[in-house]
């Protein structure tokens, strides 16, 4: 397999964009990439995209994004994995690079939620649609049900969820692409209405416009594109049981310990080696079980890691520090790709306020559905 | 959901119909192929006990259109002796007294009236005893 490398990385801001589509918010984060470095063509394009189908009745997104980009001809597909689906194009993209098959690729996620779509039930779409959908749980209900067991288990308390809100909203408040660009203080989440007990409204991450996008090739090209390119060091995506019924632990996340260890090992690395991580924060109780379950955290700490600094910027190991999904937004299929991008501008010294001073290694974890899929890449400076 | 789409469920949704692994005991609900432990091909039937444990619960606020008028109301993973977990709504309660733990009996209720047509859609719901 080749090596791969990002070379340029272009994204909307998130949030309600309502002047743009789907198509205009793709064309924009691809142009910005593809800008940024000169080349005027791509060989390859994948787009990761949740439900274009269901939030504005468009699918077959391959063609339409490469139409759109004025590349008609080209190579182009959509990934799906629900949440997951921008981790999964970003995968598709590296394997495609890595095995010679495409030498420049375009690994984009888009997601437009806000032109009507029944979100609850579209996003409801990736649990089990015959055994649990059917009688009556949403999202935010089965995460809610995956909290209430890590209570059960690991003793986590809802001040402990409302602290990963509160640091994630003060590191948002730094991302000028970020939907929420404020703090919250712990009185405020614990004051916000219920969407399924234990998790509030602040828990929850929003209902967000957003297109991502990033450019890749074999690093030993990569010089053509940018003197500063960042390496995919590893590619891991694993599955488990899509409903938490037929999960031996609904408070553990098998699937993001499993696509960690697979991306660890194709990286020759170890999870206390990373230095930031964007991981999967839909709600707040999916960063402490992915940051325990990745093991970026001691087992048994994760609960409190955001309230003792740990997680926090200036902390041991920064974790979301783009604001997460919580409060960067969550256009559920540009997800994936937002986070690579946020650990790219990281490894380059770009990321501003944000910044993790001499960041050489980072980590980014997508989730799909309750933690049925999940993708993570280890990225190096080089 | 279609009615072929809603029969085809009946024989696990009405008649809470799973299946024992024969190679390695563990019980699937609904009923499978494969076996998700093993792979194993051969089962024999079981009829679940109309009983069960909460293992995790929550109280669904923002509720999907259909059951807008419903809510807030307990949803629960339930246990039942066999060692099959069913997702279900606990009704005729406090729905913040159902947490991990509470006995519930399983009873067979109407789950919503879907679509245009109305089409009644059942199944089981919990209900918290003792």
């Amino acid at each position: 397999m080749r090596e791969v490398a990002i070379v340029a990385a272009g994204m909307t801001r998130f949030g309600e964009l309502w002047q743009a589509s789907l198509r205009d918010l793709f064309v924009q984060a691809a142009q910005e990439a593809l800008r940024s470095v000169g080349p005027s063509r791509v060989d390859g394009i994948f787009v990761g995209n949740m439900s274009g189908g269901q939030f504005v009745g468009q699918e077959h997104l391959g063609p339409l994004c490469a139409d759109h980009l004025g590349m008609a001809g080209v190579a182009a597909t959509r990934v799906e994995s629900a949440c997951a689906s921008g981790g999964a194009a970003l995968r598709m993209g590296f394997l495609a690079v890595a095995s010679g098959a495409h030498d420049l690729v375009l690994a984009a996620g888009v997601e437009k939620m806000t032109d009507g779509g029944d979100v609850t039930s579209v996003l409801a779409t990736a649990a089990d649609q015959e055994t649990e959908v059917y009688h009556g749980i949403t999202f935010p209900g089965l995460y809610a049900m995956i909290a209430r067991a890590h209570m059960e288990t690991a003793g986590t308390t809802e001040e402990d969820l409302a602290a990963v809100a509160v640091k994630n909203h003060r590191h948002g408040a730094l991302n000028p692409k970020a939907q929420f660009r404020r703090e919250v203080s712990i009185e405020e989440v614990l004051a916000s209405t219920f969407v399924a007990e234990p998790l509030r409204l602040l828990h929850c991450s929003p209902v967000s416009d957003g297109a991502a996008a990033v450019l890749l090739c074999p690093l030993a090209e990569a010089h053509k594109y940018t003197d500063k390119p960042v390496k995919i060091l590893g590619s891991g995506l694993a599955t488990d049981a899509i409903a938490l019924a037929d999960r031996k632990d609904p408070a553990f996340l098998e699937a993001v310990a499993l696509s960690g260890k697979r991306a660890f090992e194709m990286a020759g690395v170890g999870a206390n080696e990373i230095q930031v991580a964007e991981v999967h924060d839909c709600f707040a109780i999916a960063e402490i079980c992915c940051v325990e379950a990745l093991g970026l955290v001691t087992k048994g700490q994760a609960r409190t890691a955001a309230a003792s600094g740990e997680t926090a910027l200036g902390g041991r190991i920064p974790v979301n520090t783009s604001g997460g999904l919580k409060s960067k937004g969550h256009p559920v299929g540009a997800t994936g790709i937002a986070q690579a991008i946020e650990i790219f501008e990281q490894l380059r010294g770009e990321a501003g306020e944000r910044q993790v001073e001499g960041a050489r290694v980072g980590l980014t974890q997508n989730m799909g559905g309750s933690g049925a899929s999940s993708v993570v890449h280890v990225l190096e400076r080089v | 959901m279609p009615s072929p789409r809603y029969w085809r469920e009946k024989p696990n949704r009405f008649g809470l119909e799973a299946a024992r692994c024969s190679n390695c005991s563990r019980t699937v609900f609904p009923t499978r192929a494969v076996c998700p432990s093993c792979r194993g091909e051969n089962f024999e039937q079981v009829k679940l006990s109309r009983r069960g444990l909460v293992i995790t619960s929550t109280v669904v606020h923002v509720a999907p259109a259909d059951l807008a008028n419903e809510a807030p109301y307990a949803m629960a993973l339930v246990e039942t002796p066999e060692k099959a977990r069913l997702m279900v709504q606990v009704v005729d309660c406090d729905p913040s007294s159902v947490i991990p733990g509470t006995a519930v009996s399983l009873e067979f209720r109407l789950i919503r009236r879907e679509g245009h047509g109305g089409i009644l859609c059942y199944g089981h719901k919990g209900v918290p005893v003792g």
